[in-house]
């Protein structure tokens, strides 16, 4: 069994090592700094880190102003309230006047778990779709996640990432230059087959991967793509793998409304004759989530390994 | 000692462009661009502001944030006026392709430090600034933020004062436009603030009084801000909605209406009478 250590773990971590590098790096969080890891960097250098307390809106707004004065700055909280509860700050000051915020929140998704649908955010992927000159990385573990941070760091203007509470397997080397492999625009297939693509994000990436073992027994051949930047899309990626496939399922512990299936399907519906099957888009379907244990949520809101599996399964019998 | 009347001839041009640029853009907002000319005039032509208008990005600027960004035409006739771009510009107020937006757009012209319109958020964003420039060191910058007193109903507003005066930034100067009144009606009518000094003092900060349409007096509240310390500073100014225009006064109904061309050229010509009687006393 892989290590498993959740996405958010590499948010203090990284922006400790980023101010290490030089980088002018600030984290403003809103009473949450043990939760979302931003307290390391306070721990490194107490004058970097705001805790606005808990007043999320004000939060958004003295980042926006900090980066007007040269920093890049990073915001916490979790998913629901960083994102949700301050849409209007994040459209009308940070995206507006396309200022260099990075929107970290963590405790993305279902994922969350006992806290339950009042704090499990499966929206988030929607309203920060929509925005201009928002951009939005997607990490799946924890060295993805590491590589996201840098890359919203280093490259100027609002960014969206999107990080768990679960601990999750990891799934990429980190090893020397290993941030390479992670750039915006780019998707990485992290498993070849030529029968059905699985285009997933975040802690669906894995389970994906498991699923297609699974699939594999069965003689199926699944392509896992981790769609690490989900705006912008890895458009020729996707195409590529649907165009070889002409099979294509997307995973995601988000709405199935506004996220990466819909952003799949916005993209395969301008080309014609790519799918012979209908796209199958496994994520939330429209509804809140609810209180429970990791695996107890994955199986209910079928975003499991055996859902997985399964909606591949039922797309087309004659693979079996 | 200052040249009032210099900072009133610009208050009195300033006056005089936003009826026009309102009244050509057919929409806009006159009644709290009006009320906080005088304001403005002192920020900019008063020797309160340090900037430079052939380098906006100067470093050792001080900072002005319009958080009532629906007072645009104001910001942008001190703008025009201090030489950051042409006077005639103006009249290109909301159209399509101009620089000046319908609210203020960083993005677009240069002098406009944020992007405003969505009300609450400058005095976070000023907040942020202070701090950012405060921890730099590298100079004596200020952070102003002109608020207006209907925007005071936004909750952002109250998370900002907590938190500045918690940090104790002694940098960040807010103004209070205190016209009393809002779209709806009167503060009163909609919903009351009471004691707009008392809550801010509350909050932590230092606070001053002014009649906002007092030049002398204006000049005297910003020196005594700007030597505040440990603490931020609130200015209440009071003032008149649609100052100077004698039709548009204390009117919540010009909150959000464009003048017409007659009513336009009435209110050029009482600003004219007034400009000169002015001219007379001195």
């Amino acid at each position: 069994m892989a290590t498993k250590k959740a996405t958010r773990a590499a948010y203090g971590e990284t922006l400790v090592e980023l101010l290490e590098e030089g980088v002018d790096v600030y984290a403003v969080d809103a009473d949450l700094s043990g939760s979302t890891t931003s307290a390391k960097l306070a721990e490194a250098d107490s004058s970097r880190h705001l805790n606005v307390g808990i007043a999320e809106q004000n939060m958004i707004g003295v980042a926006a102003g900090l980066s007007l004065t040269g920093k890049v700055v990073f915001t916490g909280s979790f998913a629901v309230f960083g994102t949700g509860r301050v849409y209007d700050q994040i459209r009308n000051t940070v995206c507006y006047a396309k200022l260099n915020v990075k929107i970290a929140p963590t405790h993305a998704g279902i994922s969350v778990g006992p806290d339950g649908g009042s704090h499990q955010m499966v929206e988030d992927l929607a309203l920060m779709r929509v925005l201009p000159n928002m951009r939005i990385v997607v990490p799946a573990d924890y060295v993805s996640a590491k590589a996201a941070i840098r890359l919203a760091a280093h490259t100027p203007g609002p960014f969206y990432i999107r990080m768990g509470r679960a601990a999750v397997p990891q799934l990429y080397d980190d090893g020397a230059g290993f941030e390479k492999g992670f750039e915006l625009g780019k998707a990485r297939v992290v498993r070849t087959g030529a029968d059905v693509t699985i285009v997933a994000c975040g802690v669906e990436v894995h389970l994906a991967l498991t699923a297609a073992e699974q699939l594999a027994s069965q003689g199926v051949q699944a392509e896992v793509i981790d769609a690490f930047s989900l705006k912008p899309l890895d458009d020729e990626t996707i195409l590529k793998s649907a165009r070889k496939t002409g099979c294509v399922l997307t995973a995601e512990e988000h709405s199935i409304i506004g996220g990466l299936g819909s952003a799949v399907a916005e993209l395969l519906a301008q080309y014609p004759n790519v799918l012979n099957k209908p796209l199958k888009r496994l994520g939330v379907q429209d509804r809140f989530g609810t209180s429970g244990e990791f695996d107890e949520l994955f199986k209910e809101y079928s975003l499991d390994a055996q859902a997985i599996s399964q909606a591949v399964c039922d797309m087309d019998g004659s693979f079996l | 000692m200052i040249d009032t009347a210099e900072i009133e001839h610009n208050a009195a041009h300033m006056r005089q462009d936003i009826l026009k640029m309102i009244t050509l853009a057919g929409s806009g907002h006159p009644g709290g661009s009006l009320s906080a000319v005088d304001i403005c005039a002192v920020l900019f032509f008063g020797g309160v502001l340090r900037y430079r208008p052939d380098e906006p990005d100067w470093e050792g600027r001080d900072r002005f944030i319009l958080s009532k960004g629906h007072a645009a035409p104001v910001l942008y006739a001190a703008l025009a006026r201090a030489g950051y771009f042409e006077v005639a510009e103006l009249a290109t107020l909301r159209k399509f392709g101009s620089r000046l937006q319908g609210h203020p757009d960083s993005q677009k012209l240069p002098g406009v430090e944020v992007a405003t319109g969505s009300l609450g958020q400058g005095l976070s964003i000023a907040v942020g600034m202070a701090y950012g420039l405060a921890v730099s060191e590298k100079g004596q910058q200020r952070v102003y933020a002109l608020l207006g007193d209907g925007e005071l109903q936004e909750g952002q507003i109250w998370e900002a004062a907590m938190f500045a005066a918690y940090k104790k930034l002694g940098n960040i100067i807010a103004i209070i436009d205190n016209n009393n009144l809002q779209i709806d009606g009167s503060l009163d009518e909609v919903v009351s603030l009471g004691d707009i000094a008392a809550k801010f003092t509350a909050f932590g900060w230092k606070t001053l009084e002014v009649d906002g349409h007092d030049i002398a007096g204006l000049k005297q509240v910003f020196d005594q801000a700007s030597t505040c310390q440990n603490a931020p500073c609130a200015i209440i100014a009071h003032t008149v909605k649609g100052k100077g225009i004698n039709f548009m006064e204390g009117q919540c109904g010009w909150h959000g209406k464009a003048p017409s061309d007659e009513q336009c050229d009435d209110a050029l010509k009482e600003l004219a009478t007034s400009c000169a009687s002015q001219e007379v006393t001195r």
